[in-house]
């Protein structure tokens, strides 16, 4: 408060006073206006339930002396989001919540001029996992029998998902290319009207997260039967994972929260600070074991070789199924 | 019998000060963010949706939280209607509609005609719908299941067939308004193939497409209002309204008048509402236009017909209590406020779906006992301040005017942040003032704006899943009646033409 009634120099001036003075023990780094929370997806989405969770636990715990406020980009898969982060005027206070569409989009279209390796890695909150879902009624309870069945009614077998080349889209790939089906996709604006439409059989499966499928689920509606992770879900504990039943195949949707390029040294340290603080809350963690959410808290140069890794990934994927050159 | 019990039990609930207190404080709330222009109860509810952190430290309830936000909702709905009516702009995108005759009735100096029937209208609506709700959720919210991507195309078909079909207006020029609000509306990215259409001269800001209220305030913000001044040029008033307690009681007994488009509004609202994708804005345009089909006067529609105020105010606060059951039963938003809803019942530690109503009825029934608490909160407190809408009216036209166009830029601005979306908006102003002169219908092109996008998607959906083969919208149980009826619609003027011209 006291800091804001200087004007902008006096106030640059006095955070290179606390970097020289004491060195290494205060934060060098505080937002002086309200901190713009780019969400890379629509309102009422899984990122964008996740993006205002984030910032009601950041209110309510009073991590930040100004506030996040959340704005929606969703067009053009993120391309909207990450131009709007390319530009920004005012990289230390512009963050932003991403999907993989931080990798994909980047990729499909090379014009938007946005290299990912320049955001700052402020904190990976956590990986999103996939299932692959079927209704009840279907009757089948194996993946082996949804392979069966799939390959009998070949273009009939109908996959929803969310958006076109997405994270549900390279899924349905995989299994068409591994294991020979002809399951067609049909691409959706959003993850809970592919729920909605499997639970009332208007498709015929789908690859939900578990967040998306999980009252259907617990009504007993759908059923998952298998998991594209690397280990079992401890809340599907009965579900094996791909790879369990022979496939050479895991995907994960990363909940990363990254800084605008150009953002400074300090203020990556000060969000990577608080996103620390907001991943430990107690809110964050029965969050993340409710929705079936894995992966750890990574930051800095572990996470921008994470996005590295990712990257490569999915530019062969990209290249596989023809979405890219 | 278990039903009645669980509710009464819930209103007492909802009843206990904190709630009541809380409920009206919502109300509040969205009147103003709904009487707006450019706030809509999205808007509202997303702000404070933090805030409710702290009411639910200090409730110890999800419910609490939920009743607030449900009353910012709900509060919007009657809003939207005041800025419609008094100042012609429509206050929220559920307001549009109500935007078509509420506004012809304030410039004849029947303002407070206008704003009672909205009010009451709105809270018929609302509680037709919460009645519904209250009877039949589970039922209800199977048949939502059954709505498939054909099913959703269907209804929209006839929506556009309501527009297509009414007697009076000059089809050819209805027909061109319609393609062009539909052209406009697959500007940006497109979901199915996820390209970019339409992005003229590569300007950014068409990527997220043309979005609703920069075209609905700059039509009736700026269009519409350049129009009325080149009208009316010689008044000082915009119009004369009296105003008292008595006038107001008037209008209350002569409300009956408008039953037609209330149950209309209320039935066909409630059922648009329950379907997901769909939500209050076009619940509220179909309901207008389905109001002036079946009217003895539909040639008076457009003019200030009360019939066409009260079908789309019961309409979107009866869709706004519909929004809610697939939301709650099925955690699929059916508008933009109930997504941010849902996200809030998520943060509350709440499970949307199909159990909520089994293994949460503590917070289930008292929120649906704060609907009908709402909703009579919302209609006294409508009631209460309609004189003070209306001294808006009595300001000179020389104050008036640049007002509004001053709250127009401010609106879209404060909508979408955004300079682009402005100088669109004063460009789309611009535009519909030229069509208004040379006679084109604009709410056709409106509506398709908002109708385009949810249709074009289940259209191209449907076809995926039929290889093309346009049979699908026939042979389905549901989608085939609906698509057969939207047809005849369409083709009925034309067949009428031809009749008439045939005995000439």
């Amino acid at each position: 408060m006291f800091a804001a009634k200087f004007g902008r120099n006096a106030l640059l001036g006095l955070a290179a006073l606390a970097v020289t003075t004491a060195a290494g023990g205060a934060q060098a780094f505080e937002p002086t206006k309200p901190i713009d929370f780019v969400i890379m997806a629509g309102k009422g989405g899984g990122a964008d339930k996740m993006a205002r969770l984030m910032q009601s636990i950041v209110e309510k715990e009073g991590l930040s002396s100004r506030p996040l406020v959340p704005t929606n980009k969703p067009g053009g898969t993120g391309a909207e989001a990450l131009v709007h982060m390319n530009s920004a005027n005012d990289p230390n206070h512009t963050i932003m919540v991403t999907l993989n569409s931080f990798f994909t989009t980047p990729l499909r279209q090379p014009g938007l001029k946005v290299d990912i390796l320049k955001f700052a890695p402020v904190g990976r909150m956590a990986e999103d996992t996939f299932l692959l879902w079927v209704h009840k009624d279907t009757g089948i309870t194996t993946f082996e029998q949804f392979l069966a069945e799939a390959k009998k009614r070949g273009k009939k077998w109908v996959m929803g998902g969310t958006g076109k080349n997405s994270e549900d889209n390279i899924i349905t790939d995989h299994l068409n290319n591994a294991y020979g089906l002809k399951i067609k996709y049909i691409p959706y604006k959003g993850g809970g009207a592919v729920a909605k439409d499997l639970a009332g059989q208007q498709i015929t499966s789908s690859v939900n997260n578990p967040s998306e499928a999980l009252g259907f689920y617990e009504a007993g509606s759908v059923i998952p039967l298998v998991a594209f992770t690397d280990e079992r879900l401890p809340m599907f504990p009965d579900v094996p994972t791909l790879k369990e039943k022979g496939g050479n195949f895991s995907y994960f949707m990363q909940r990363a929260v990254v800084g605008a390029p150009g953002m400074s040294k300090d203020a990556l340290a000060y969000y990577t600070a608080l996103f620390t603080k907001v991943y430990n809350s107690k809110a964050w963690q029965t969050y993340k074991s409710k929705k079936s959410l894995m992966g750890d808290f990574l930051a800095g140069a572990p996470l921008k070789s994470y996005w590295g890794v990712q990257r490569e990934r999915h530019t062969k994927i990209l290249k596989a199924s023809g979405a890219i050159k | 019998m278990d039903i009645l019990v669980s509710l009464a039990d819930g209103m007492l609930q909802a009843l206990q000060p904190f709630n009541l207190g809380l409920a009206f404080l919502g109300v509040v709330v969205g009147l103003f963010v709904g009487a707006m222009p450019g706030l809509g109860s999205v808007n509202g509810v997303a702000i404070l949706l933090p805030f409710t952190f702290v009411i639910q430290d200090i409730s110890g309830s999800a419910t609490s939280p939920m009743i607030f936000l449900a009353a910012i909702y709900y509060g919007a709905m009657y809003g939207g209607a005041i800025s419609s009516i008094t100042l012609g702009i429509p206050g929220a995108s559920t307001a549009v509609a109500t935007t078509f005759d509420g506004r012809p009735l304030a410039l004849a100096g029947k303002a407070d005609k206008a704003l009672v029937t909205a009010a009451i209208a709105s809270f018929i609506g609302g509680t037709v719908a919460n009645l519904l709700f209250t009877g039949f959720a589970p039922a209800l919210a199977s048949i939502a299941l059954d709505f498939g991507n054909p099913e959703v195309f269907a209804l929209m078909l006839l929506a556009f067939a309501t527009f297509v079909g009414l007697g009076g207006d000059d089809i050819p020029k209805t027909i061109f308004s319609i393609c062009f609000g539909l052209v406009l509306a697959t500007v940006g990215f497109d979901i199915i193939s996820g390209e970019p259409r339409l992005i003229f001269f590569e300007i950014t800001g068409f990527s997220h497409g043309i979005r609703f209220l920069v075209l609905a305030i700059g039509v009736y913000g700026i269009g519409e209002m350049l129009w009325t001044i080149n009208a009316a040029k010689d008044n000082t008033a915009m119009t004369e309204t009296k105003m008292s307690p008595k006038t107001i009681l008037r209008e209350i007994r002569a409300f009956p008048a408008a039953w037609k488009g209330t149950a209309i509004g209320s039935t066909l609202g409630f059922f648009v509402g329950i379907l997901p994708a769909a939500g209050a804005t076009p619940g509220s345009l179909m309901a207008y236009g389905v109001a002036k089909m079946v009217s003895r006067r539909p040639e008076r529609f457009g003019k200030g017909e009360v019939d066409g105020v009260a079908a789309p105010e019961s309409a979107n606060n009866a869709a706004s209590t519909g929004a809610m059951l697939p939301m709650m039963t099925l955690g699929i938003p059916g508008s933009p406020t109930t997504a941010v809803l849902l996200a809030g019942m998520v943060i509350w530690g709440l499970q949307p779906g199909p159990l909520l109503f089994t293994e949460q009825p503590d917070f289930v029934w008292p929120l649906i006992g704060s609907f009908y608490i709402s909703n009579v909160i919302a209609l006294v407190v409508n009631l209460a301040f309609i004189p003070v809408f209306l001294w808006m009216l009595r300001m000179p036209f020389t104050i008036l005017a640049p007002l509004i166009f001053v709250l127009s830029i401010v609106g879209t601005y404060a909508a979408y942040q955004n300079m682009f979306d402005v100088w669109l908006m004063v460009l789309f102003g611009l535009g519909a003032y030229l069509l208004r002169v040379l006679d084109y219908p604009l709410a056709p092109a409106v509506l398709a704006v908002v109708l385009g996008p949810i249709a074009e998607p289940k259209l191209r959906q449907s076809l995926l899943l039929s290889d093309g083969d346009f049979s699908i919208f026939f042979t389905r149980p549901i989608a085939g009646p609906i698509t057969v009826i939207a047809i005849i619609l369409i083709l009925l003027p034309l067949a009428k033409l031809l009749w008439s011209k045939a005995r000439r």
